[in-house]
């Protein structure tokens, strides 16, 4: 039974990373580039939330709402300004300049926000599933956080595939100068792929801080680092890649916390990570080249 | 390019887990600037007053002068002033009962704005006002600094609240606090004699000094008292937000009570959790779990019930405390904490300690320091912080744990 629990566990923490993932996969798929900032857009996600939320009483859904239009414009904001600049640099240069921006916004929010630990109320109200006589208890939160996770993951393939934009991505991920030379306008596409990633990073941030409650300007950093892993371990630029790479990561860490050791969970985690990359070094599902975005 | 991705998104990794590391430990330094800036005015026209005093007393050779040093400015300027109260308290309380064996004390607090460097500038300037025995430092990276210098001297050192072990690894020097270590045994101590549970599960931060040395001297001391382990579970500063398995694997293996030895930001998320798979076990902390109930929006009903370890509770109802906290609010305007309970004791535990030798203020501080230190050991004082308070020569304390529980979200102490 206690078997069970632990792989509901590894769902509902998986189900976290992958939606981090999905953000950081898509910007690579597309823009060619690490965005290491996007752990910090969640966590600015998440304190637009709480504020709206705690200090002005909005109801949940609007402050969670305004918190997506604001990550959106932010998204936007740090592309112009910290990467756009960079269009035609060497990708370590942009690599390194997305580092400066997740000091930046986690500076930023130890100045604004203060340094000291919040508690973040949980927005889903939905009622959790009781399973097998209250042995099993699978939380609202996790149902949500994998539902939505689904949704979006598949409003996002049918957007690349289907929408006029979405095909314009799709261009400019394979070639940028092609894509230019056939009238995409790769500026505006980059862009919009940015606003959709940081979209998605303040509703990863929401359903991250319902499922682990605190937040401080770090709260970002570390999921953020084992998302990305996660998309590397699904193959990078895969949109399904991210979902099936983030839940197994989460399955992976629990199982190995219960049953090996509890200290050891990350280096498990991460042997497997080598393990499978030596096997198949574009991860899980990177070979379909086609699928990726 | 691929190779140089993963080097470099390794070293984002582990610089942003020093930087995770490097912001636990500021927990500790949060005071109120308004309230500081109005002591300090007050403290410094006292201290003026004090150093006159202190003149008088080195020249006619009639009175102890007892020295403290803390941070009264700056970060830390709450645990200062709050020591440099409480010692006061306590001198004006002996002061008024006819002294240390009919000799009056002076106390002469400095600042040392929680900084190694300065804390030893006021060490010195101490010794020129006539110092000869020393009550400090308030925290531990000035004491260490500090603790130095008095071994050279040989001066007689107390620190009401330094608890790292380095502080005392000079002969001359003692606690009054436990060392972050003998907590683990402190908690195991507690949770035996108040017989709290007999099956035990622990969570700790296994990257973090602090979490794991409470840890292993809570394991060690438990085995001794007869409390089984049922549960050890570790997390690290790189997962530190999942907590199912840990509560899932305490609660499987039937745990009563669940010690959590860190810092307060992780423990509400064990709580939060706790709460959201039904499991309601005792859960205990250490003095990092003092600070839970003033994070912002945290729903204090999930810590209803959660014993912490600390030396001092102002609701107490023994007459010790009752009349010291009145002596505090009457004088302070301000409910003591557990650092004006300290250095209290401090005051109390010298005063003992010199009766029992019989020194006499016109001795040189080097035949104080040696006769105080040498009658530590044998001495058995009560104090707020705790009753028959004992000492081995190392300088660590030993005393009766206490602990608090919170209730009706706000600390209170255990009946």
């Amino acid at each position: 039974m206690n078997f069970w629990v632990y792989l509901i566990n590894g769902i509902s923490l998986g189900s976290v990373y992958a939606i981090i993932a999905l953000g950081y996969t898509m910007v690579y798929g597309i823009a060619k580039m690490l965005n290491f900032a996007h752990g910090d857009v969640i966590m600015i996600g998440c304190y637009i939330v709480f504020l709206t939320m705690t200090r002005y009483g909005l109801h949940p859904v609007l402050s969670v709402l305004l918190s997506i239009l604001f990550c959106t414009l932010l998204g936007i904001t740090i592309e112009k300004i910290a990467y756009k600049p960079l269009r035609r640099a060497l990708p370590l240069a942009v690599l390194i300049t997305a580092i400066g921006v997740s000091y930046f916004l986690q500076n930023m929010a130890l100045l604004v926000f203060g340094a000291d630990t919040k508690s973040f109320s949980n927005v889903i109200t939905v009622p959790g599933i009781t399973l097998a006589d209250g042995a099993l208890k699978i939380s609202g939160t996790t149902i949500v956080t994998v539902v939505a996770c689904i949704i979006i993951m598949a409003l996002l393939l049918l957007f690349i595939n289907k929408t006029k934009a979405g095909q314009a991505m799709l261009a400019v991920s394979e070639d940028k100068d092609a894509a230019q030379l056939m009238g995409v306008n790769v500026n505006a596409t980059i862009s919009l792929t940015f606003a959709i990633g940081s979209g998605l990073a303040a509703i990863a941030g929401v359903l991250f801080c319902s499922a682990y409650p605190t937040l401080t300007p770090y709260t970002g950093s570390m999921p953020g680092i084992k998302a990305f892993t996660a998309a590397v371990f699904g193959g990078i630029g895969s949109i399904p890649g991210a979902f099936i790479g983030g839940i197994l990561l989460g399955i992976i860490e629990i199982l190995g916390r219960a049953y090996i050791s509890s200290q050891l969970s990350d280096a498990i985690v991460f042997a497997v990570l080598i393990v499978v990359l030596l096997v198949k070094p574009t991860g899980i599902l990177g070979k379909k080249m086609h699928e990726k975005v | 390019m691929r190779k140089c991705n993963k080097f470099i998104s390794a070293v984002v990794a582990s610089a942003m887990v020093l930087a995770m590391a490097g912001c636990g430990g500021s927990n500790e330094t949060a005071p109120s600037q308004a309230a500081q800036s109005s002591q300090q005015e007050a403290q410094s026209s006292q201290a003026a007053d004090n150093s006159g005093a202190a003149n008088d007393g080195a020249a006619t050779g009639g009175q102890f002068v007892i020295g403290g040093i803390g941070p009264m400015t700056g970060g830390a300027a709450l645990y200062g002033l709050a020591a440099m109260h409480g010692a006061e308290i306590a001198v004006k309380e002996i002061n008024a009962n006819g002294g240390i064996n009919g000799v009056q004390i002076v106390f002469l607090p400095e600042d040392d704005q929680h900084d190694a460097e300065k804390s030893v500038n006021a060490y010195n300037s101490l010794k020129d006002q006539g110092m000869q025995i020393l009550m400090g430092c308030v925290t531990t990276t000035p004491c260490v600094a500090v603790a130095d210098k008095t071994a050279v001297d040989g001066m007689f050192q107390i620190t009401p609240s330094a608890s790292s072990t380095d502080v005392i690894e000079n002969d001359n020097v003692f606690q009054v606090c436990f060392t972050d270590p003998n907590q683990g045994v402190a908690s195991a101590q507690y949770i035996a004699d108040k017989k709290l549970a007999t099956k035990i599960g622990i969570i700790y931060d296994s990257s973090d000094v602090y979490s794991s040395g409470i840890e292993a001297t809570f394991v060690k001391q438990a085995e001794t008292l007869g409390l089984e382990i049922v549960a050890d579970e570790a997390f690290t500063a790189d997962s530190k937000t999942d907590f199912s398995t840990q509560l899932q694997k305490c609660q499987s293996a039937g745990a009563e009570l669940v010690f959590l030895p860190f810092y307060y930001t992780e423990a509400s998320i064990v709580l939060t959790q706790a709460n959201g798979m039904g499991y309601a076990p005792i859960f205990f902390g250490v003095d990092g779990m003092d600070g839970i109930l003033g994070v912002e929006n945290f729903d204090t009903k999930l810590a209803e019930g959660v014993y912490l370890l600390t030396p001092f509770a102002a609701d107490a109802t023994d007459a010790a405390t009752v009349s010291f906290v009145k002596a505090y609010q009457d004088t302070y305007n301000e409910t003591p904490i557990q650092f004006a309970a300290d250095a209290y004791d401090a005051i109390y535990i010298i005063k003992a300690a010199i009766e029992q030798t019989g020194v006499t203020p016109d001795q040189s501080v080097e035949e104080i320091g040696n006769a105080l230190k040498g009658v530590m050991p044998t001495l058995s004082v009560d104090g707020l912080t705790g009753a028959g308070m004992t000492w081995d020569a190392s300088g660590a304390v030993s005393k009766a744990p206490m602990a608090v529980i919170i209730k009706d979200g706000a600390y209170a102490s255990v009946q």
